[in-house]
């Protein structure tokens, strides 16, 4: 269905090299393509065409006509365009006054309660004291909502549900900020419409009182062509000073990001990544390029990486192939990373090129689950001593334990031979099992990021799972 | 008196009018039709959230149709995109429920985090509660905080009761243990409402594989109805939530809320034309009473209002 612009605009410039010069019209073609992506990923028409526009007319510079890679310099120029319109780098809370009040505003279902909470536990670990107040007076059990999520993070909310006045719930609680010398006080409103009069004119009368630090829209990534409209109604009713895009796990490409950051100039801030209080990140422009791109994210799979697998872990490991003491534990215990880090599938999302190679071999991350039941069925001492396995009475209890025909259980022990001697013929391995965290070590000992990582290690990784297969 | 079709009218009135504006202004003066026009008639529709692939194959039907000369003015075309969505629709978008023949019908809700499955399912218990049938509703988000809360001030509300477990308990007992009580209490239908999760974390799209299977262990044919809740305002990503959800839930409907807005909803036509889900209801507002039986013919009438 859905085509990413960078490999669109590989397949329009690959058809064109070796024809020596690019024409004008070659470069219309792809600009066509890069608008119809765009499009397909809920950018503003509007922008669109802008955008094109401008692209267009560098990309018939000398840079590109010229070169030998166009598809490369093209991709460049829109990655580089789209990080400008993202806003060069990460902006961060204004929270110098005491208490600073933030106010957090947008349309019903788009994530503010949950938000509200992850940004006070975030806010919470940089060591700031936090008020969180209940001013959804609308929507059932939302009062209710914030209570438990402040309980769990024993983080105070101030509700009355005895009223329905917003500005006198935010008024009391502002007195019980000052009393209590709180650093931070988060404001969760009730969802609205961008056109609701009366209750845009509710968050002005809040926004009077409280003389807000900080007014956040909390925007879904998954917003249509209406992004533009929500964003530039709640901003000219409030003066925004920022945005929080939500639900940033989903596989939204996210293009209404882009939309809501130029029409209202005010930067994106966050972005929330899951159902829980810790999935929660700052934002930053050219990982969301990307995304929109279709070009992967290796900078947050190799963060992710990191939060997963420990450093220390990781080394062991690597010591222990390379000592050829690898056996079927540590096979087992990179199972389960890769599953925390979400599974093969997940992991080929995040690179580049992933997407087409997930297509290409039918990845299957069931797969995984009767390697792992295998595994499972083993005794420890199995485990230990591999050699051991070669008895057929073993294979067959062990297949009967998982639930997989005995032939599985020959296939796997067969690949992890392949992949034991694999690892003693090459003096220094780069990558384990699956190639997962020896890369990032380097990459993270280097002090680099994705950008750095060569086409060829790329490649590498690639094939290492398609052999896994 | 409020018919339907005013009150869907007057949800929908301002994104219509728009789109009818917009095709005016596009091909109004012109003397006669360039490129340039069929780009922005494609960005007229694009804006209605339509998405790349319904919107070209109409622009490309008009064009076709305005270079053999069967149409010339911009009612023309309004007329000719009208017909085409409703073209677009009317295969199989619009089937009543289908009740049990015997004991609960039983409807399971589900979709992304704040699509608005619960309030949708509060809605409906109150539809059929006025139509005199007795509704039981199953909270089966046991995670999301007060979402459990949230429903049972929706059973307050309508006066339906309301089985609930504990937070962090197994949505499928619940879920179970929910058919059990419709069956031995005699409810005529049974809305069942899950915990919103991204289409994209399977274990969680497993999760309602798990609900339905169970769900079978005590009606054999139940769920008789499984919805995706869309939020109208989403954009492209709704086709993918549906094939998802499609693959792990076997959902045979939709419901698009939030339509009272300035969202146009286009949404539903890529949905429907791509998967061939029936639009069961539409979500109008905050009010209990805000829901509508989806009519394609409404709806695309509705879209091109003056």
């Amino acid at each position: 269905m859905f085509e990413n612009i960078s490999d669109k605009l590989q397949d329009t410039f690959k058809n064109l090299t070796g024809r020596g010069k690019l024409t004008e019209s070659n470069i219309e073609d792809a600009m066509r393509d890069v608008r119809l992506a765009l499009l397909e990923a809920d950018v503003n028409y509007k922008i669109v065409k802008e955008f094109v526009d401008e692209v267009k007319s560098e990309c018939l510079g000398e840079r590109v006509m010229k070169s030998i890679t166009p598809g490369q310099q093209a991709i460049k120029i829109v990655n580089d365009h789209l990080v400008q319109l993202m806003g060069e780098s990460n902006v961060a809370l204004d929270l110098s006054a005491k208490p600073s009040i933030i106010l957090m505003v947008g349309l019903q279902g788009g994530g503010k309660t949950t938000t509200t909470a992850k940004l006070a536990h975030h806010l919470q670990k940089e060591g700031k004291s936090i008020l969180m107040v209940a001013a959804d007076v609308y929507r059932p059990a939302a009062i209710d909502q914030l209570e438990f999520l402040g309980r769990d993070l024993n983080i105070p909310v101030y509700s009355n549900k005895g009223t329905s006045n917003v500005t006198g719930i935010a008024t009391t609680a502002l007195a019980a900020a000052h009393r209590d010398n709180v650093d931070v006080m988060l404001v969760d409103t009730a969802g609205r419409l961008q056109i609701d009069q009366d209750l845009i004119q509710e968050l002005k009368n809040l926004k009077q009182h409280l003389n807000p630090a900080e007014i956040l829209l909390i925007a879904d990534t998954a917003l249509g062509q209406e992004a533009v409209s929500v964003a530039s109604h709640f901003n000219d009713a409030l003066n925004l000073t920022g945005i929080v895009l939500t639900k940033m796990d989903s596989d939204a490409h996210g293009g209404a990001a882009l939309s809501m950051r130029k029409v209202t100039g005010k930067p994106i801030k966050f972005v929330g990544v899951g159902e829980k209080t810790q999935d929660f990140e700052p934002f930053y422009p050219d990982r969301m390029a990307s995304r929109i791109l279709g070009m992967g994210d290796v900078v947050s799979l190799v963060e992710k990486a990191a939060e997963t697998i420990s450093e220390e872990e990781a080394k062991k490991l690597e010591q222990k192939m390379l000592k050829k003491k690898y056996d079927f534990n540590d096979f087992l215990s990179q199972l389960g990373q890769m599953k925390k880090l979400g599974g093969l599938g997940t992991i080929l999302d995040m690179m580049p090129g992933g997407k087409k190679l997930k297509d290409a071999v039918n990845i299957d991350d069931n797969m995984l689950t009767h390697i792992e039941a295998i595994l499972s069925s083993m005794t420890p001492y199995e485990r230990n001593h591999p050699d051991v396995l070669k008895e057929m009475s073993r294979k067959k209890r062990i297949a009967k334990g998982s639930g997989r025909p005995v032939d599985d259980v020959q296939q796997l022990l067969k690949r992890f031979d392949m992949m034991k001697s694999m690892v003693s013929n090459h003096k220094k391995f780069p990558g384990m099992f699956g190639g997962g965290s020896g890369q990032y070590n380097s990459i993270k000992s280097s002090g680099q990021q994705s950008k750095t990582m060569s086409q060829k290690a790329k490649k590498a990784k690639r094939k290492k799972h398609k052999k896994k297969r | 008196m409020e018919t339907i079709y005013t009150k869907f009218k007057s949800g929908l009135q301002r994104s219509k009018t728009l789109l009818v504006r917009n095709i005016q202004s596009v091909f109004g003066a012109a003397e006669s039709w360039d490129k340039i026009d069929y780009e922005q008639l494609e960005e007229a529709l694009i804006r209605t959230d339509l998405g790349v692939q319904v919107t070209r194959r109409i622009v490309e039907y008009i064009k076709e149709q305005y270079e053999r000369g069967v149409i010339h003015t911009t009612s023309d075309i309004i007329e000719c995109t009208k017909q085409l969505l409703y073209v677009f629709l009317s295969d199989d978008c619009e089937t009543p429920v289908v009740y049990a023949e015997s004991g609960p019908t039983v409807i399971l809700m589900v979709g992304v985090n704040g699509s608005g499955k619960t309030t949708t399912t509060g809605k409906l218990a109150n539809m059929w509660q006025q139509e005199g049938k007795s509704v039981l509703l199953a909270a089966c988000d046991t995670f999301r905080a007060a979402a459990i809360e949230q429903l049972k001030i929706w059973g307050e509300r309508t006066g339906c009761q309301v089985i609930s477990g504990k937070y962090g308990a197994d949505p499928a007992s619940i879920a179970f243990d929910a058919v059990h009580a419709a069956t031995a209490r005699k409810s005529d239908i049974l809305i069942i409402d899950t915990a919103g999760r991204q289409h994209t974390k399977k274990g969680l799209m497993d999760e309602l594989a798990k609900i339905k299977r169970i769900i079978q262990k005590a009606i054999s044919n139940a769920p008789h109805e499984t919805w995706l809740v869309v939020d109208g305002s989403t954009g492209t990503n709704a086709l993918q939530q549906a094939k998802m959800f499609q693959s792990s839930a076997d959902i045979n409907g939709l419901c698009i809320t939030k339509l009272d807005g300035t969202s146009k909803g286009g949404v539903v036509v890529a949905i429907h034309d791509e998967f061939k889900l029936p639009i069961k209801f539409v979500g109008l507002g905050e009010k209990e009473s805000d829901i509508q039986i989806f009519n394609a013919k409404v709806f695309c009438e509705a879209l091109f209002s003056e």
